[in-house]
């Protein structure tokens, strides 16, 4: 018993701090206590999930991603133009994409390159490639594609509804599957990776393709939610989802990540936005006070941890 | 040929081959026509990524994880409030440069006190912070656009013996952090900070007043471009600071500094910053689209950071 709790501790302190949020807000404002209020308050934190998962794998093989919000912009200019009347090509397009994520990687470990700097690099890529697509705002969701997104499952929102299957689902890949276990080994001990056996070739350019995957899989719900895409919609999800690993719990280097967290990380950066409109607080300071909260939740984080520790040496 | 194969093995070298070559290539689509004015904007534009690069090139020398993203806020807030401040009288320039530099030394030293006392990683905290002083910065400016003072625009836009002004204080600068980096302690200090933190720790080196004094040091080096940057283009402005995110850290990079950590060089930072310049400029030259001179600047990076590595395994 006491072995499963300290299993969940990561997770219980972002979750912790999403539902003090979440009280906070209801407190303010009663009225987003219901079905409706709750999907449009976790409406747009889909396709920053999905993204935050994306950046959650590159992680966890201590690589950083500083191309994710350009890449799922990419992805849902793509989507927008292409998907509603050639699906074929968009698949074509995305799967084309995920491949590149997948060279990538393999060239990142081949010629030990920091992929800061790569990424930082295709981040210019990408944005070209959104802009030749889609010079100017526009486009639109595919029909099915927008009533996935607008769907009204009985009981919980979509929103909820996708967050949770995001979150299990990412769980079984990276916690549960061997093809998991030896990505997060690569953060851990590439070299006892190899000595196992395994190509640390093959698995970081499998760990990029499915992070591109997530990333293609945000771009497409994003569209969903806005109907139309521009070249710069997602441009913010570099640092958002690099901040909703963190809130969730894991960490640079060493291969410690937790998909549940980032989720939940991802929830409470969505969550953070509307609490501060509720706040009413001064348009100038919108940004500042996002900046604030983020500073309060990894503090709380660290005295929560603090009082564990010592429980545990008492 | 002896030196030669030195120069070769230097990591900054990279840097200005893919400058030269990029600006000859220019030059012969111009036909030679444009040396001279090519060659002056490249050296003023390249001037401030020069600045901040070489603080934030500090900041990433500490080792991995180590980096600050409150660059492009610190120059937006110390523009702005130092051009408020001195609200175009020539008499308030030095108060103002004094007042920028103030703005830096306070942000460095939050920063720090986040990534120190709440234990956030830099990335994060320095992140976070940002998203402060960017809020000071909108409701300091209100929308307001004040010239610079008289003197202080001239400055900054005109040349002393041919040499931009701007790229001459970026040439102080770089001496001074050169100095510190290559001949001082401290640079030996932050350099086995950023190669072991532990192992520098053992050997009894103050850590935590390094790492405290590199922040602060990349703060105030960003304050200072800002200050520059806000009197050259005639007025502060909200996004001003934007492009230097991105740019402070690649120029560290394609400049042959170690991103791990621990080996950095001020060189590499004026090769990687003319050639950032100069590759805009050429595709500009050429007439492409946005979109194409997007893509082909990210081609670019990578294939000078792939042309300048190592593979795995092979002995230095």
């Amino acid at each position: 018993m006491r072995k499963t709790i300290s299993g969940f501790l990561p997770i219980l302190i972002p979750a912790l701090s999403l539902v003090v949020l979440l009280a906070a807000v209801f407190y303010m404002q009663p009225r987003a206590m219901s079905y409706t209020g709750l999907n449009l308050l976790f409406n747009l934190a889909v396709p920053i999930a999905l993204a935050t998962i994306a950046q959650m794998i590159i992680m966890a093989v201590n690589d950083l991603d500083l191309s994710m919000g350009t890449f799922v912009s990419f992805a849902a200019c793509v989507t927008a133009v292409y998907m509603p009347q050639q699906p074929l090509v968009a698949c074509m397009i995305l799967l084309a994409a995920i491949g590149v994520y997948a060279v990538l990687g393999i060239i990142i470990t081949l010629r030990d390159l920091p992929s800061i700097v790569v990424t930082l690099g295709m981040s210019f890529v990408w944005g070209g490639l959104a802009v030749l697509i889609l010079p100017a705002p526009g486009g639109q969701a595919p029909v099915w594609l927008r009533a996935l997104m607008i769907a009204k499952p009985p009981f919980v929102p979509m929103a909820i509804v996708a967050s949770v299957v995001i979150a299990f689902l990412a769980h079984l890949i990276i916690m549960r599957s061997t093809f998991g276990v030896l990505v997060r080994g690569l953060g851990g001990n590439s070299r006892s990776v190899a000595r196992a056996g395994w190509s640390v070739l093959a698995l970081k350019g499998a760990a990029y393709a499915l992070a591109a995957a997530f990333a293609v899989l945000a771009g497409m719900a994003l569209v969903g939610l806005t109907t139309s895409a521009d070249a710069n919609i997602a441009l913010r999800y570099t640092l958002l989802s690099i901040a909703g690993v963190i809130l969730g719990g894991g960490e640079f280097v060493g291969g410690r990540v937790s998909p549940i967290g980032a989720v939940i990380g991802a929830l409470t950066l969505t969550l953070a936005g509307s609490f501060l409109s509720f706040l009413r607080i001064s348009p100038d300071w919108q940004i500042g006070a996002q900046g604030a909260i983020l500073i309060i939740v990894l503090a709380l984080r660290l005295v929560i941890n603090r009082s564990s520790q010592q429980e545990k040496a008492s | 040929m002896n030196r030669l194969t030195m120069l070769s093995r230097k990591p900054w070298i990279w840097s200005f081959v893919a400058a030269a070559a990029i600006w000859l290539v220019t030059i012969l689509f111009t036909g030679g026509s444009s040396t001279a004015s090519l060659s002056q904007a490249t050296l003023t534009f390249a001037a401030f990524s020069i600045i901040v690069g070489l603080g934030q090139m500090l900041v990433i020398t500490l080792g991995p994880g180590n980096v600050d993203l409150s660059v492009p806020a610190t120059i937006t807030l110390s523009g702005t409030v130092a051009l408020k401040l001195m609200d175009g009288q020539d008499g308030m320039i030095l108060v103002g440069l004094l007042v920028s530099i103030a703005i830096g030394l306070v942000i460095g030293i939050l920063n720090y006190a986040l990534i120190k006392f709440l234990r956030i990683p830099p990335i994060i905290a320095t992140l976070s912070m940002s998203f402060l002083v960017q809020s000071c910065a909108i409701w300091y400016n209100r929308g307001l656009r004040v010239k610079p003072p008289e003197a202080l625009a001239s400055f900054s836009t005109s040349s002393t013996f041919g040499l931009p002004n701007t790229a001459i204080i970026a040439l102080f600068l770089s001496l001074g952090v050169w100095w510190l980096l290559d001949r001082s302690l401290f640079g030996r200090w932050i350099s086995a900070i950023g190669q072991n933190a532990f192992a520098a720790r053992m050997a009894g080196i103050a850590v935590d007043g390094c790492r405290l004094a590199t922040y602060v040091l990349c703060a105030v080096l960003a304050a200072i471009c800002g200050y520059l940057l806000a009197s050259f283009s005639g007025g502060a402005a909200l996004n001003m600071g934007a492009e230097y995110l991105l740019m402070s850290i690649a120029v560290v990079v394609i400049g042959g500094s170690a991103v791990a950590g621990g080996n950095s060089n001020v060189p590499g930072i004026w090769g990687a910053s003319l050639f950032m310049f100069l590759v805009v400029s050429m595709l500009n030259t050429y007439g492409f689209g946005a979109g194409v001179r997007l893509i082909m600047t990210g081609l670019i990076i990578i294939s000078v950071i792939v042309a300048a590595s190592r593979p795995t395994g092979s002995t230095r």
